[in-house]
This record gives C-alpha cells, structure tokens and sequence, in this order.
C-alpha cells in the first residue's frame, strides 16, 4: 500500500484506530481553535466512538475531542 | 496593599469554582466594555492584602480567532493585572500547557495552580512539582477547588507573587524560527508604538500572522520590513503551534514521573452514551428522568406550602377587624409570599438535576449526541446545552449560547430560547394541569408535552430563521468532553442554591410586587367590589374585559386575560394572578375557568406568547433590537396559531 492510500480524512476512521494528522484544509480560523486543543500536524489521535453521521470522538493529547462530521472531514489523517 | 489578579484557565479546568472559594459573595457580574461577554470579579482579602479578581473567559489559546480570546489576552496586555493565576487540570498537562507557555510569552506574572490534583493522586499520577516550578520559571501550587484543598497556600502564593518577580526563560522554538524572533525583535525595539508589548511575543504573533497584531503592525512604518522577514517561515501558524507542544512534550518528559491512563471507564460510557442509534433515546429518556425527579419529588413539599400559607391566611382574616387590612395581609402579603415559596421545591429540584447531569459530564455528551440532529436543522450541536440551560431559566439559556462561536447560529439559539419552557412556566403547567386532568399520570404527561412541544417549536423556527434570515452556512462542531465523574450530592446542593436564588429573588420579589398589585386592582374600587368579593366590578375585570375579545374565541375568561397580562412581566406571575382573582386557593378558580382541551390550549399559549421581560433585556443586550423585535412578533403569533390548533384539533376528535 502507497503512503496516498493511507491518508483519509479523520471522519472515515473507524473506533479503534490510531492516526497522524497530515494537514488541516480548514482554513485560518478552524486550524487556530484545532490548535489550542491540541489538534496539530503530526499529532497523534486514537478514534473512540465514530458515528455515521454525527461527531466522532477522539483521544488527542490525553483529553477526549468531539469533531462534528464537517469538520472531520477537513482532517487528514494517516492510519498507523 | 491593592492587587489586581486574573484567573484564567482551559474550560472544564475547575475555574469557577476556584473563583468562588476566592470571592465568595463578593462577585459582581457585568460585561466587558463593547462586547457582549460576561465579566466576574470578585474581591477577596488575603494576609492583608486587598485583591480584585477577574475571571477571564475559558480559552484553549490565545489567538485573535475567538472573542473570548481576544478578550483574555487584551486584558492581560492591557490591564496588566499583578497576578496571572493559570488554572491547570493537573490530569491533562500536555494541553493545558500550552496556553500556560503563551501566558509566559507574553509577560505576565503567572502563578499556577494544578487543579484537580486529587484526581491525578487517584490515578497514580507522579508530577514532579518542584522540577515543573524550575522549568516554567513560575511558582507551581497543586489545589483541589471543590475541597478547598491547597487554596491558602494558593493564596500565599499569589500575595508573594504580587512583589516578587519571576525568571524569565525562553523555550527554542529551533533555531529557524529563533533567526527570525530575533530579527523581529530588533526592529520593534525601535518602534514607539510597540513599547507596550513584550517584544518576543509580538515577534511570534507576527510569525503566526496574528489578524490582530498584524492589523497593528499596517501601522507601522517598518511595516514591510517586518512581514518580509515573518514570512521566511512558511505557514507560521502551523510551526509555532507544532513547536509548542514539542517543547511542552519536553517540559512533560522531565516533570511527569508516572502516568495513568484512566480513561477505560469514561471510554466505556461513551460507547453506550454516545451510540449512533441509542445515544439519543438514552438521551431523552435521561432528561425525562429529570423532570419526573423535579415533579414527584417536590410535591409534597410544594403542598404543604400551600396549606400552610392558606391555613395562615385564614387566621389573619379572622384576627384583623379593619376589612381592608385583613385582605391586604391575606389575600396580598400571605397569598403573594405562598405563590413564591410553593414554587421554590420544583424550581430547585430541577437545578438540583441539571446540575447532576453537567457535573457528572453528560451534558457535554448531549451536545455531542444532538449534534447529527442540531446540525440538520441548521443549529449547533452546542444550541442544545442553551435549549436545555433554558429550561432552568431562559436568561442563563440565552447566555450559554455565548459559547457558540458563529454570530449567526448564536442568533438563531437565542431566537428560539424563549420556546424552551423555563422553570417560571412550571408552576403554571403544574397548577393548571393538576387541576383539568383527572389523573396525576396525565397531568405528568400533559407537563411533560409542553417540553416535548416547545422543542418542536424551537426546531420548526430554527428551520424557519435559517432559511430565510440566513442562508444557512453549516456550523462546525467541536468540544472537549470531560472525564465522567460521579456527581458530588455537596456541589449539586451548593449549585442548586446558586442558581436557584434567582428564583427567590428576582422572581420572588417580583411575583411578590405582582400580587400586590393584582390585589388592588381586583379589590378596589373597594367599595364596588365590596372588599374584593365582586371582582367582577373591580379594575381587573376592566382589563380582562379590554383583553377578552382576542381570546373569547380560545373559550378562555377575562381572568385568563388579566394573568397573561401580567405574565408579561413574569410568567410566575400568572399562577399568582390566579390565586388573587381567585380569593382562595388558585387550583379551585381554574377548575371552574377551563375545561381540559381550552385549559391545555392555555398551557401551550403560555409557553409561547411572550418572553418575559428579563429574558428580553438579555436578549437586547446578546443579539440586538432586531433580531428581539422579531422574537417578539413571532412568539405572539405563534401563540395563537398554536392554541387555535390545539383547539380545533381537540373538537374535531371530540375532546372538550
């Protein structure tokens, strides 16, 4: 599997799974707030819960994040 | 000695209620200059020393990105407080430092505090807090504020600090960036108009690309200079923050002895509380446990109240001679201080619950849970933490709304506010339900509709508000979820008061003033309604009579109008208008005044036809005279709209 493949937006991950963050396609403002709460490139977030539709709950730095389904969408993430 | 301190703090850290163990009662509640963010201070005397205590908004950082931020930071820049009191969750230093290293950017006197250290000592955490005092530069004190554990030394800490001045240390942030800081740093210097800020943290910030500080930066003529440099480091934001945590990741390396992740359990519940299909059944049925709490629990309570004051009532007409006299007691001072009181068992019972279900942190699941929900009808997931708060009380509903960050889902949050069915509406649906319901388990469900109602309202006008004053941009969602907790009975209790004192208060004094005048209007002229015995020739029934044309077609009498007159004021004050209109008991008039369809119909036009006029002066002051005016108009139509159907549906099926 090439290194591409394996880079998918956070919202597909499934419970369990563990990812990088490669890039916030967020724009200035949502990239700020994902900052302070410990949301930067190359952190590492473990997926909790993930639901079809709504947010997905991931450990990101020891505390537990909730991310609506759009922004999820906007974080790239590399499955480890 | 005078000092000024600021506490701030990650949300969810135990701020407030170490601001509490500081001030007391002596907190002042006001907003700060311009914006509509609300601002505590306190005073508190420590070992002679006077301080004023600023509770900054709950921030994850300070950039200029949010309000709360902006707030934060400018105060600290600005005012210049004495004192920076940084509230740490001792469990969860990894991110919380990270707003502890930009405190120390930017020059201010931080005194820490690691909270919640008694949940880091359970876990079998190890920090090492003389070796984290060395590395920040910065005296480190390990407190639990819902104990009281650790706050005077708290307190001895900050008095020392007043004076005292900490070692300055700078982190690397490597060394591409520190060319650059460097750099930055020595054209500043030269400017006059920078000589307020600390020259580094102004060089980062024009790293990051701060909107603020740049905006200062145009002012300057070294303004291009200054850019050209910042801009050798490629997307600047993004380094300075993965740089941040790196550095706190070394500070944690040498500080963090042991480290236990105790977070199976809370994972554990969020796997059922937050399940894709469950999680909102789970949800309803956990408020509907709520309210059946508040309701079953406080009754008998609320009846012996009632009997009390009526029996008291009694004693007083007997005893006075003077007619007028007696009636004034019992029918104004005795009646108006029991329709206070009677209420108080409901009301704080739901605070109680409320406050069960934040401090164990599922209210923050609720957010997450109704988010998939919220978010179709255009609202945010975090619109339901000010829908549910506003079942306490609309205001403190309106106010949570403050922590949604887009203006145009805070608007729209606060728009449909007043449909959430506040605590002051309950003695209404109480009173008016246990009267025209046979059984208590219809009564129970007929209360329990109003809520079901009003949240069908509020989503029908969310929809409405969204399509047509807005186009509906998607609002993003994101919120830290705390630990589980089991709740402390003590802190419920103590919150329960808190937030209950509205009630006697406000509500009190002003369900108070109401039955007074109710009384003198429906006692006098005191000779034509011969001591308040017709009041159909009282002042009252002239204004009921004025008002009874636009409900006559409800089938509601003139004392229905008189109430929902003064139910303008406050809502409470329906319940109270009845008791007085009434002479006796409330529960008896209104078992002679509605049948169960025109009575239930009266619930929901209760619910709906007007906010209360200190929910509208909030509303002015959080989202403008428009967007109230507009409240306003829609509420009262909806009303009628509302219990016209409720009618018409009712006869068309038969019911009467």
């Amino acid at each position: 599997m090439n290194m591409t493949n394996n880079i998918i937006p956070l919202a597909f991950m499934a419970p369990g799974e563990r990812g990088q963050i490669v890039e916030i396609r967020g724009g200035y403002g949502m990239a700020k707030r994902l900052y302070g709460m410990g949301l930067t490139p190359n952190s590492v977030i473990e997926v909790i819960v993930s639901n079809p539709a709504g947010p997905i709950l991931v450990n990101v730095r020891g505390s537990r994040v909730a991310i609506g389904k759009g922004m999820a969408m906007k974080i790239f993430v590399r499955r480890i | 000695m005078k000092a000024k301190v600021a506490f701030i703090g990650n949300p969810n850290v135990g701020k407030t209620e170490l601001f509490n163990r500081f001030t007391g009662q002596h907190q002042h509640v006001g907003n700060w200059p311009g914006v509509t963010v609300e601002k505590k201070v306190g005073k508190c005397v420590c070992y002679g020393n006077e301080l004023e205590i600023v509770d900054l908004p709950g921030t994850y950082s300070l950039t200029a990105y949010s309000i709360d931020e902006l707030i934060a930071r400018n105060f600290i820049i600005e005012e210049k407080p004495d004192v920076v009191v940084d509230i740490i969750d001792s469990t969860n230093l990894e991110r919380n430092l990270y707003l502890t290293l930009s405190l120390l950017e930017m020059d201010a006197n931080v005194v820490v505090a690691l909270n919640m250290w008694d949940i880091a000592r359970n876990k079998g955490m190890e920090i090492d807090v003389k070796k984290l005092e060395e590395l920040l530069g910065v005296p480190v004190v390990t407190t639990v504020a819902i104990t009281g554990e650790g706050i005077e030394k708290l307190k001895e800490t900050i008095v020392k600090a007043i004076k005292g001045k900490r070692r300055k240390i700078e982190w690397s942030y490597g060394k591409d960036v520190e060319e650059v800081i460097k750099e930055l740093q020595e054209i500043i210097s030269k400017e006059e108009k920078f000589k307020d800020y600390p020259s580094r943290w102004l060089a980062i910030k024009i790293i990051e690309g701060d909107e603020e500080i740049i905006k200062k930066i145009e002012e300057s003529k070294y303004k291009d200079e200054l850019l050209k440099i910042a801009s050798r480091i490629k997307d600047g934001e993004t380094v300075i923050a993965e740089r941040r945590y790196k550095i706190i990741g070394k500070i944690i390396e040498e500080v963090l002895k042991k480290e236990e992740e105790e977070w199976s359990f809370s994972d554990m519940l969020d796997h059922v509380f937050l399940h894709p299909i469950f999680g909102i059944p789970i949800f309803l049925a956990l408020m509907y446990v709520a309210f059946q709490f508040t309701f079953s629990f406080s009754a008998p309570f609320s009846d012996m109240i009632d009997t009390f004051f009526s029996w008291l009532g009694e004693i007083a007409k007997n005893n006075i001679s003077n007619a007028m006299m007696a009636s004034f007691i019992s029918d104004a001072v005795l009646a108006g201080v029991g329709s206070v009181l009677v209420f108080v068992p409901p009301i704080f019972s739901l605070f109680f619950a409320l406050s069960l279900l934040e401090n164990s942190g599922y209210l923050a699941r609720a957010a997450v849970v109704m988010d998939r929900i919220m978010h179709k009808i255009g609202l945010h997931g975090k619109s339901i933490i000010s829908m549910i708060m506003g079942f306490g009380c609309n205001i403190p509903g309106i106010l949570a709304a403050r922590t949604i960050e887009n203006k145009r889902d805070r608007i729209i949050t606060v728009m449909i506010n007043p449909l959430m069915s506040c605590s002051a509406r309950l003695p209404v649906y109480i009173l008016l339900a246990g009267v025209i319901f046979k059984s208590s388990a219809m009564a129970g469900a007929a209360v329990f509709s109003m809520y079901l109602l009003g949240v069908g309202l509020a989503i029908i006008m969310a929809m409405i508000f969204r399509k047509f004053l807005f186009g509906g941009e998607p609002p993003t969602f994101i919120i830290e979820l705390p630990r589980y907790m089991f709740p402390k009975i003590s802190n419920a209790a103590r919150d329960m008061w808190e937030k209950g004192k509205w009630f006697i208060i406000k509500a009190g004094t002003f369900i108070f003033l109401v039955a007074i005048i109710v009384w003198f209007l429906s006692s006098f002229p005191w000779e034509a309604t011969h001591g308040g015995v017709y009041i159909e020739n009282s002042y009252a029934a002239l204004l009921g009579h004025a008002i009874e044309p636009a409900l006559r077609p409800f089938g509601w009498r003139w004392q229905a109008g008189v109430a929902l007159f003064f139910g303008f004021l406050a809502k409470e004050a329906i319940v109270g208008t009845f008791g007085a209109l009434a002479g006796e008991s409330a529960s008896v008039a209104v078992a002679t005044w509605f049948t169960p369809l025109t009575g239930f119909a009266y619930m929901a036009f209760v619910l709906i036809y007007f906010p209360c006029v200190a929910t509208l002066i909030v509303m002015l002051r959080e989202i403008g005279k428009k967007y109230t005016l507009i409240t306003i108009t829609y509420t009262i139509s909806l009303a009628f709209i509302v219990a016209g159907l409720i009618e018409l549906i009712g006869y068309a099926v038969g019911i009467t």
